[in-house]
């Protein structure tokens, strides 16, 4: 327990003198929340938007003024023609075409219906949703203030969303962060702090001393839980300032989980350092470990949307269970009862790391 | 380096005495006392190579143990074998009083190992480093701090205790080195190089510092390359690729090779001299130290047969007399032994 104590406050020391390690442990969870706080945004404003309008009429400039109100379209210019619309799609200067055919105002007061036609750059999948969502949405409820005698569909749907009725991306993104992030330096951290010892030839001293194999593995470890509980903490309070994130679970038992999933990391990071000769290759392999981490586990893609493969082997991934459980905690008020079946996964994957780490992980040269 | 021919007093008298003249003196504890460390056939291989060659050593309480040879000569996976961190993949060895293999544990807790490379943490400053090391070999929370703060005294590095590790000289790194594995006052100290890259001053004073520790009943061994520094220990090992050509205390390795020593001042042609006296095959060895040449012959008076060589050539030299035959004489010897065996065993047979 001593000796435990001793190689955790060493460690602390070492940490504490250690500006990149400082840096990474602060900057990186501030730097990364607001990146990609702001920069993943599936909901795509601003969008530059040319007019092809040959009604000419009030009607149909009364339309393009409303949508540009709402803020996803920014008219950029008018086209005379549809080669025109691809001169500018091909060189990237509008993503949307608006077309008005002759005859707009004239369908739509008579009561007809009028057509007008939205052309999306469909090169970017994510512009298409946005542009036409958005044009069917206004075309919908200007045309009923529009026409004369108002259609009632036989059938609607009311859409009723729960949790994020704004649909704020940022809200989705910023808890995914917490898990990115502790995947991202837990595992670096450990994998790093053994290669170094290693590489300075302080790791022989060590593992010639009487210190037992797990007093070694968890002195070492200790530290940087701690070092995850601030990261956890200061992505809650950042979150919460800078993108106005709700939290409506129970902070303690975030915490809980959290350990879980901290340790996890932790000893996969030990595995690394056993494969891993110099800091350089323990940093090689946690990015290594870090892109599937991000692709899989539905921080940056639905995982529903996911193939079968994909989805199974995120599964593996403890941060694929640890994003539900924080997405769960911080925006639904997930209970433990809701969360306990990830934790259990969580759990499993942790067995495993130790198991593999502690039979890696020998008091032994060469 | 120059011996003294007095007879010093006793070693533990005087601690202040040339060390050389210690070594000599302080006659190395006698076989009644029992034994630290008792290899028998060490051998380790990694893949095809064979580091080390059946390798048996004893080294008695209380003496300073030299394990000499060159560089990659097998002495680092020796000492990582007696430690305990490696296993060997034949031979057994107890030290302390436990097989290495069976009960490493028991071995590391009674041990002090110093590596090469010194095993400092560089961004801790002096007191934390030992306190650390303190802190892992068990040394209880109440007397830690007594016995950090005795040892910085002691080494003198009262005024740097702040000091981060990595910011220090090579001499105090490797006093703080030394402290630091001997802070939980082990009976058995192991130093791999200990002086390998330190300057020549920092190198007599750590070995003045050994002596000291082995005068306060800890034993050492010692891996070095340098041969003036197998003068100071009170027996040896030669070891030559990876396996020991010669043991015994220094006088008794450089009488057994039965060489004498000459020195010959050659101001003009001084190469071809040595070029020359190597041929003879009555010469084991010439060294050129300048234009001085330093010619070991084996059972007869090396001015005899210089002058057999050189003056039929007409080289010009002054004798300046037979010199004391140093251990760096007798492995030089001894490597040219082997290495005669050793081509005469690989010659094919007529």
């Amino acid at each position: 327990m001593n000796r435990m104590l001793a190689i955790a406050d060493k460690e602390l020391r070492q940490v504490s003198r250690d500006r990149m390690t400082l840096a990474m442990m602060v900057v990186l969870p501030v730097m990364q929340l607001l990146l990609f706080g702001y920069a993943i945004n599936n909901d795509v404003r601003h969008m530059p938007t040319l007019v092809l309008d040959d009604d000419r009429s009030a009607a149909s400039r009364d339309f393009v003024r409303s949508m540009e109100v709402t803020g996803y379209y920014d008219v950029v210019g008018h086209a005379r023609s549809y080669g025109e619309v691809e001169r500018a799609f091909r060189a990237g200067s509008a993503k949307v075409a608006v077309v008005f055919a002759r005859g707009f105002a004239e369908d739509l007061l008579s009561g007809r219906g009028a057509t007008l036609q939205v052309i999306v750059d469909g090169s970017d999948p994510q512009t298409v949703a946005s542009a036409t969502n958005t044009a069917s949405g206004l075309a919908a409820e200007r045309g009923a203030s529009l026409s004369l005698r108002p259609v009632v569909p036989p059938m609607r749907v009311e859409p009723t969303i729960w949790y994020n009725p704004e649909l704020r991306t940022s809200i989705f993104v910023v808890p995914g962060i917490i898990g990115v992030i502790l995947t991202m330096t837990m595992v670096m951290f450990t994998s790093m702090a053994i290669a170094r010892e290693r590489e300075r030839g302080t790791l022989e001293a060590l593992i010639v001393s009487p210190v037992r194999s797990v007093e070694l593995m968890v002195g070492k470890l200790l530290p940087y839980v701690a070092v995850g509980y601030v990261q956890i903490t200061l992505i809650l309070i950042a979150g919460h300032l800078v993108f106005d994130v709700p939290f409506r679970g129970s902070l303690p038992l975030l915490y809980a989980m959290s350990f879980v999933f901290i340790a996890a990391n932790l000893a996969l990071g030990l595995v690394f350092s056993t494969l891993a000769k110099t800091q350089q290759q323990a940093m090689q392999m946690s990015f290594f470990f870090l892109l599937p981490n991000i692709l899989l586990s539905g921080f940056a893609f639905p995982w529903e949307g996911m193939p079968r493969p994909a989805q199974w082997l995120s599964e593996v991934l403890p941060l694929t269970h640890y994003l539900r459980i924080v997405r769960g905690i911080t925006l639904k008020g997930s209970e433990l009862t809701d969360v306990v079946r990830e934790l259990g996964w969580m759990s499993v994957i942790l067995v495993f790391f130790v198991t593999l780490a502690s039979l890696r992980f020998q008091k032994k040269l060469g | 380096m120059s011996a003294p021919q007095t007879d010093g007093p006793r070693a533990s008298a005087a601690p202040r005495q040339d060390v050389q003249a210690l070594a000599r003196d302080a006659q190395a504890p006698t076989a009644d006392t029992d034994l630290v460390i008792d290899a028998r056939h060490l051998s380790r291989s990694f893949g095809s190579l064979q580091a080390v060659r059946d390798v048996s050593l004893d080294v008695r309480r209380g003496e300073i143990y030299g394990v000499l040879g060159a560089n990659g000569a097998g002495k680092s996976t020796t000492l990582r074998m007696l430690c305990g961190l490696l296993d060997p993949s034949s031979g057994s060895a107890t030290v302390v009083g436990y097989d290495v293999a069976k009960h490493p544990e028991e071995v590391k807790a009674r041990i002090g190992y110093m590596t090469q490379r010194f095993s400092l943490y560089e961004d801790l400053t002096v007191t934390e480093n030992l306190r650390f090391y303190a802190g892992i070999y068990g040394v209880p929370r109440r007397t830690r701090r007594a016995r950090v703060d005795g040892v910085i005294e002691r080494i003198g590095l009262g005024d740097r205790r702040k000091q981060l590790a990595g910011t220090l000289s090579g001499g105090w790194k490797q006093r703080l080195a030394l402290a630091c594995s001997t802070i939980h006052e082990p009976p058995l100290l192991f130093l791999d190089e200990p002086t390998a890259g330190v300057d020549p001053l920092s190198r007599r004073s750590f070995w003045d510092q050994i002596h000291r520790i082995a005068s306060e009943g800890t034993t050492v061994v010692v891996t070095t390359h340098y041969m003036d520094e197998a003068e100071r220990c009170h027996r040896l090992s030669f070891i030559f690729r990876g396996a020991v050509l010669e043991a015994g205390t220094p006088q008794e390795v450089v009488a057994r090779r039965h060489l004498r020593v000459v020195e010959l001042d050659v101001p003009h042609g001084a190469r071809g001299a040595a070029d020359a006296l190597r041929d003879d095959p009555r010469v084991e060895e010439v060294a050129p130290f300048g234009s001085r040449l330093r010619v070991a012959v084996r059972d007869r008076d090396p001015g005899e047969v210089a002058r057999h060589v050189l003056d039929p050539l007409g080289v010009a030299y002054e004798n300046c007399g037979e010199q004391r035959t140093t251990v760096e004489d007798a492995f030089v010897a001894l490597v040219h032994e082997d290495e005669r065996a050793h081509t005469r065993s690989q010659e094919p047979a007529p």
